[in-house]
């Protein structure tokens, strides 16, 4: 019999066990990423598609030039969306700390660090609503560009059409990602992981979370660099 | 221990705890034992009855727009009784046979041969055959037979709104599908479809992740990879085409919601509707959709046929009463159709004005096909070889599926070749092609399924001599009602067209027409002979006395003659084996949880 186990044990893809060493969670959701990633892909090459496909575009510089509280006119390119997405990144950082402090079975680290990590998505979707107002304000929307393209000529729709269905996608995804964290945290906050034993669910949170910044920096790439 | 906590336990933790537990019993009531159950049993035959009433009302379709095709002059007043102002006078409109065409398309294709076909066996079998107790999330299962209840729910309610179903073809294509105006029905019709199909990739999501890591993580002890039977390596190929090609498709969906609702241009770019006028819409790209649908469009076709191919090769070597032939070869050539899936999309997209230079490369990967495909069917062939075959009614649509596979399958050479598509696009030769390939093929893959596995599904036999019958005329018909339209499609006969009878060209095809309408129709009526047989069966048919009818090696067949939720009582069985050893050191079969013998020859 102990023979038995242990050659099985030593078989990988034998069966009787999981060949990455993982539960079938994890696997669902590398699994998930994988299929979402073919999401927002889909969405960003048909965005290249069309803007390739497009005479002129126009300029982020000029498009995303201000910040709240700014005065009138300001020309402060991509500061704002700057700080939006280093928010992004920093709540990403947390969220290792919090799925690390889960490792170690330190319960308060998990909460400290997870209650950050909600913070810093709340603050990104603040911080897009805002961006969507201030757009909004300027006459942008499904439809609708006021901007003008690099040489003065009128643009197409299909730039807002674009940034506000493929951003709104996206600030889907981080809405649904601080939801996922606040349902951990409570977990967290009720014992449920103390009582499993381990703190699996923030590491598969987690996973959603960095793939969710990882998709962000595409994005912000597609949108506001290029 | 509970079958619930197994199922969920931690890292490694599930199979050992496997050994020592006694399935407990749970208190089920009608709700959580038929309804929401969380039995990988019960919700395949869930998706299996839900897809059979999908397949009845989209054969229905077919049959009445064949009623068109055959007799454009003839009216029928009892089509009035059932279809109102759809078919005023006894003849249906155009915009009804338009709504009928596409509703078919939408039903069989997805509703009938994804969730009917790989969600049914999939869920049936996966457990079953690499020895777990239940999916890895029977919560998710259960979901995802429910989103696809509910897309069912809405796209049937999509028949009954006033402007009519969707009826710009299965496709979808824009602009028509994103302008209300262009056609009635792109109004409310092509909302409630495009709700429905977006439900329905969720529903194909959650069923596909949990198909996949149950693969990988709930092999029982001894069931390695390449000891897997066949169909579980199709249906885990098909679940990850589904995983990696849906999304996309969901994307060109949402873009599409955003142009019919939200006054986008994703799509659309100059154009004039009749009545309407000049829209505002500018720079978009319809062929953009394309692009997308097809990138999904594609895929599907293999997600179709993946699973009929992996139960037609455990069918055939159980019943041939030999190893199948060229196994590694089999998952081999399966791994290569799933990736070029992925690589031929653009070959339905041929005459879109695509670039000669880009066709040429998808000409290629396209005919790459044919090399996966041949391996297949000459493994198929030589199992057969000498075997000695047993003529169950599975059996024989597992022939009949091969001898459809290489009828559709040689057409597809032509089709795959850009320049011939010129002529032969859209024309009744496509329609030929791919009923035969991949529509008949996969309901003969789906039939072999039912009738071989019917047994363990419900504990019970098929009735032999209306399933013989039922073979002989859907095999027979199936040719009658295809071949001939390879020749109407070669003489230049559109598909979608309403009526033909107006065009001096196709006037002579008249009788042709009429005998294929005869035809359709009566192997309709066989299928209802059919789903007789199924229902009486379950509650009727002759009992299945020992628990392995058929001699097969699989696990499905050590699990009682009716298992219970959890499937094995006791121990789950160690697997020592592949599926495969018939008639090896003169035995007829050796099933798969049977250790080596210490004389055994190499296997």
């Amino acid at each position: 019999m102990a023979t038995t186990a242990t050659a099985t044990t030593t078989k990988l893809w034998g069966g009787g066990k999981s060949p990455f060493n993982v539960e079938y969670g994890k696997v669902m959701m590398w699994y998930f990423l994988m299929s979402d990633a073919f999401t927002f892909g889909a969405f960003l090459i048909s965005y290249g598609t069309i803007r390739f496909s497009t005479n002129g575009w126009p300029d982020p510089n000029e498009v995303f030039r201000s910040f709240p509280f700014a005065p009138e006119g300001v020309h402060a390119p991509l500061v704002f969306v700057s700080i939006m997405t280093f928010i992004l990144i920093i709540s990403s950082v947390t969220m290792v700390l919090a799925v690390q402090a889960g490792h170690n079975m330190d319960k308060k680290r998990v909460v400290k660090n997870l209650i950050w990590t909600i913070i810093g998505g709340a603050a990104f979707l603040g911080c897009q609503a805002w961006e969507w107002n201030h757009l909004h304000h300027e006459g942008a929307w499904w439809g609708s560009n006021p901007f003008l393209n690099h040489d003065g000529t009128a643009s197409s729709t299909n730039f807002t059409n674009y940034f506000f269905t493929i951003t709104g996608f996206h600030g889907f995804h981080v809405f649904s990602g601080v939801i996922i964290n606040i349902i951990m945290l409570i977990m967290t906050l009720t014992d449920k992981f103390e009582q499993r034993g381990h703190y699996l669910m923030i590491e598969k949170a987690g996973l959603y979370w960095h793939f969710v910044d990882l998709v962000w920096v595409f994005v912000f790439t597609c949108f506001y660099l290029i | 221990m509970s079958n619930e906590a197994v199922l969920h336990a931690s890292v490694g933790a599930h199979h050992e705890a496997h050994g020592d537990e006694h399935h407990e019993h749970h208190q089920d009531t009608f709700i959580t034992k038929y309804v929401f159950s969380q039995d990988h049993k019960m919700i395949a035959k869930q998706f299996l009855i839900t897809g059979m009433v999908w397949a009845v009302l989209g054969g229905l379709m077919s049959v009445l727009f064949r009623l068109q095709l055959g007799y454009p002059e003839s009216t029928f007043p009892w089509l009035q009784d059932i279809l109102g102002k759809w078919a005023e006078g006894g003849k249906i409109t155009p915009a009804a046979y338009y709504a009928l065409v596409t509703t078919h398309g939408t039903v069989l294709v997805f509703f009938v041969l994804t969730a009917g076909l790989s969600g049914t066996f999939a869920n049936f079998l996966i457990p079953l055959q690499i020895g777990a107790r239940d999916m890895a999330s029977p919560f998710m299962n259960m979901l995802s037979y429910w989103f696809f209840f509910a897309a069912s729910i809405i796209m049937l309610s999509s028949m009954f709104v006033e402007t009519g179903p969707f009826s710009g073809g299965w496709t979808a294509y824009p602009p028509l599908s994103a302008l209300g105006d262009a056609s009635p029905g792109s109004k409310s019709g092509m909302d409630l479809w495009i709700i429905s199909m977006a439900l329905f990739v969720v529903s194909s999501l959650l069923g596909g992740l949990n198909y996949i890591a149950t693969v990988l993580n709930m092999r029982t002890k001894g069931m390695s990879m390449t000891r897997l039977p066949l169909t579980i390596w199709a249906l885990f190929f098909t679940a990850v085409l589904g995983v990696l090609s849906f999304p996309v498709l969901l994307s060109g969906f949402i873009l599409l919601i955003f142009d019919r609702n939200f006054g986008t241009s994703f799509y659309l770019s100059d154009i004039f509707i009749n009545g309407v006028g000049a829209l505002p819409n500018e720079g978009g790209s319809a062929i953009l959709f394309q692009h997308l649908f097809w990138f999904l469009g594609h895929p599907e076709v293999y997600i179709i046929l993946l699973p009929a191919m992996g139960m037609v090769s455990e069918i055939m070597s159980v019943n041939s009463r030999k190893p199948i032939f060229g196994y590694m070869a089999m998952i081999g050539s399966l791994f290569a159709i799933a990736i070029l899936a992925f690589l031929v999309w653009a070959h339905h997209m041929f005459v879109t004005g695509l670039n000669p230079l880009l066709g040429s490369v998808f000409v290629l990967l396209t005919l790459l096909i044919a090399v996966p495909s041949a391996i297949k069917v000459f493994n198929w062939l030589t199992t057969l070889w000498r075997g000695n075959v047993r003529f169950t009614p599975g059996m024989l649509f597992a022939i009949g599926f091969v001898s459809l596979f290489i009828s559709g399958g040689l057409t597809g050479i032509w089709l795959g070749n850009s320049a011939l598509d010129i002529h032969l696009h859209d024309t009744y030769f496509v329609i030929a092609h791919f009923h035969i390939v991949m529509g008949v093929a996969s309901m003969f893959g789906m039939f072999a399924g039912i009738y071989h596995w019917f047994p363990k599904m419900y504990g019970r036999f098929m009735n032999n001599t209306l399933a013989y019958i039922h073979f002989w005329v859907t095999i027979a018909g199936a040719y009658m009602i295809f071949w001939p339209m390879h020749y109407q499609g070669l003489a230049g006969m559109p598909r979608r067209y309403y009526d033909f009878s107006v065009w001096e060209s196709f006037k002579q095809f008249g009788e042709l027409n009429q005998f294929i309408s005869l035809v359709a129709m009566i192997v309709f009526a066989v299928q209802l002979l059919f789903l007789f047989n199924f229902f009486y069966s379950i509650f009727k048919g002759r009992r299945v006395t020992t628990l392995n009818p058929w001699g097969a090696n699989t696990l499905e067949w050590t699990t009682p003659i009716r298992p219970g939720h959890g499937n094995w009582v006791g121990e789950i069985p160690e697997v020592h084996r592949w599926a495969y050893d018939y008639g090896k050191d003169g035995k007829e079969f050796i099933s798969q949880d049977t250790p080596i013998g210490a004389d055994e020859s190499h296997h």
